[in-house]
């Protein structure tokens, strides 16, 4: 697996934080799935206000590595704004970039994020934009200071999986170097080991196991996936044909009649 | 007689007074006010008496120990309404309803011409729901009223002054039911932030809470008669502000504009914002430490729940039965 940011994962899973029935529900899909990174949307108010600072804690105590995202920002002013608090809060570089464009499917602004990434990664932050599989972003995006990319699999929540696999199999094959993680649109773990068999380094979700009837049980079958996804693509897989081969020669076989 | 002091009277003090008081003891309440009011989060609630509809998202013990509300509230005030809860989605998002129908029991399916007679100003703009017959729903602020004027009547003391737990447990039995404000004690309690609005839309009438299911904005609806309507609530994690923001005004406001577009005309007439009391698991508890017990963590199930956790404390006390949401290692 590619570094992020000099940061190497014992896993590629990054699971949200958001939307569970309860915080010991949350804890228990992170133990169960042992996902190495924990993604935390922070609201704009919580970062000046002391006494809001319960559920963070219970974040940090989950002890791996956190992203805290700018999710739900619709203009760079705001991204950048969010993202000053999430270092204050979390005391981490990294933060995930969304700036969404559109509401009915939230997908990215891809101009505003260009922007916003530049501006944060000029004052030293470590940027992983989410964005779509369109390469010309992609390129702007390692301009303007990103070493990791997230194109997002389907739109946020949607749980339709990989909606565009030749694009994502053009990244994949056109940044070689850059640590490519399938952000959104994740719903069945089929999808996530689609996405590692890919060559992608991760998958980062969140719906899809925090409104599972049993979030932990979700999250455990996704790590399970993204392991097998991961061992695959690493192994080499076949290449498929249009005639069958088959496995045992035919030929010098013995005839009984 | 036992003596017994109730810090905090809110919906779970109020509640945990009057089973203590059913079972013969001798009660003294303390409150940092004289009546129920703004100041307890139950004053915010919105009074759903819906187990099974909290099942979607709750542990069992909720469906289980929530279906103790209706009748008990009942014995208490006349403001609990019987007529039922009503689920309902926008077309485009009929999967949350399919969800929501998997994940409960307790309904059945409704068409468009059913939800037209139950609900005539909502009929035409619903083609299926899920209605859970046997729910109810109360007047939150009314019930808490009469809760109190009971135990009054029955000899409960009433002291308005700001007590301290291990001050009064020094004396003898004390519960403390502050909610939130135990947080100074109670390590992993965090509040939950909720935000509700109440209309006045003297165009509509609704006869029982709506659930309008939404993946980003789940909106309830509860009708409180006259026209008047409490429309909820927020559940934001990790923020105490003590201000509703104008993000979630904008979708409280847009899901009820959906619900029927009438509500465009309604006027806002109060604005509510506090942070639920909650443990880990979002399940309440109860803790004893000596002469102390503390009953806490009803999250957004205080109506729900406290009937409950008040016939548990009475069995912890006079019983020496302990409670299934009994947690001793902590206390």
């Amino acid at each position: 697996m590619r570094d992020f940011y000099g940061t190497r994962l014992a896993n590629g899973f990054m699971l949200g934080t958001a939307q569970y029935p309860s915080p010991a529900i949350l804890a228990d899909a992170f133990r169960r799935s042992a996902a190495s990174v924990a993604t935390v949307s922070l609201r704009r108010e919580s970062g000046r206000d002391r006494q809001g600072q319960d559920f963070w804690q219970l974040i940090r105590d989950l002890d791996v590595h956190i992203l805290p995202n700018t999710a739900g920002c619709h203009s760079v002013k705001e991204a950048v704004t969010t993202a000053h608090m999430a270092r204050e809060v979390f005391d981490t570089k990294w933060i995930k970039l969304e700036v969404i464009g559109e509401e009915d499917t939230l997908q990215p602004d891809v101009f505003g994020l260009v922007e916003a990434a530049r501006i944060l990664s000029d004052e030293g932050f470590q940027v992983f934009p989410y964005t779509t599989e369109d390469l010309v972003v992609a390129d702007r995006l390692l301009q303007a200071g990103c070493e990791v990319l997230m194109p997002w699999g389907a739109p946020i929540g949607s749980g339709l999986g990989l909606n565009n696999i030749f694009g994502l199999r053009a990244m994949r094959a056109h940044f070689p170097d850059i640590p490519l993680v399938i952000d959104a649109g994740l719903g069945l773990p089929s999808q996530a080991a689609a996405a590692m068999e890919l060559g992608f380094d991760a998958v980062l979700l969140n719906t899809a196991v925090a409104r599972a009837g049993d979030p932990a049980a979700m999250a455990e079958a996704f790590a399970g996936a993204i392991r097998a996804g991961q061992q695959a693509h690493a192994a080499d897989p076949m290449e498929p044909r249009d005639m069958a081969a088959p496995s045992t020669p035919v030929i010098g076989k013995a005839f009984l009649e | 007689m036992m003596d017994i002091t109730v810090i905090g009277a809110g919906v779970a003090g109020l509640c945990i007074a009057r089973a203590l008081l059913d079972r013969g003891a001798k009660i003294t309440m303390f409150d940092r006010q004289a009546e129920p009011g703004p100041h307890a989060c139950s004053w915010w609630a919105g009074g759903m008496l819906a187990p099974f509809c909290e099942g979607e998202s709750a542990e069992e013990p909720v469906v289980r120990l929530g279906s103790e509300a209706a009748g008990w509230w009942a014995a208490q005030t006349d403001s609990v309404v019987r007529h039922g809860s009503l689920v309902v989605s926008p077309s485009r998002d009929k999967s949350d309803l399919v969800r929501f129908a998997r994940r409960t029991s307790g309904y059945r399916k409704v068409a468009g011409a059913e939800i037209a007679t139950l609900e005539p100003d909502l009929g035409d703009r619903f083609t299926s729901g899920l209605f859970f017959e046997t729910e109810a729903h109360l007047a939150p602020r009314a019930a808490l009223a009469h809760l109190r004027a009971g135990l009054a009547s029955d000899g409960v003391t009433f002291v308005q002054e700001t007590a301290d737990p291990d001050a009064c447990a020094r004396h003898g039995l004390t519960i403390d039911c502050r909610g939130f404000q135990a947080r100074d004690v109670l390590n992993d309690l965090r509040g939950v932030k909720g935000e509700m609005l109440v209309l006045s839309c003297p165009d509509i009438e609704l006869h029982r809470p709506i659930r309008m299911l939404h993946p980003r904005v789940p909106l309830y609806i509860v009708p409180r008669g006259d026209g008047i309507f409490m429309l909820g609530a927020t559940m934001i994690e990790g923020s105490a502000g003590k201000h509703v923001t104008a993000r979630s005004m904008l979708e409280l406001l847009s899901a009820a504009y959906a619900l029927n577009p009438a509500f465009g005309e309604a006027e806002v007439i109060e604005i509510g914002v506090d942070s639920r009391p909650a443990f880990p698991d979002n399940m309440p508890r109860i803790r004893r430490d000596g002469n102390l017990i503390r009953a806490n963590g009803l999250y957004r199930h205080g109506f729900l729940l406290a009937p409950a956790l008040a016939r548990m404390v009475a069995e912890l006390i006079f019983d020496n039965k302990t409670p299934e949401v009994m947690d001793e290692s902590a206390a």
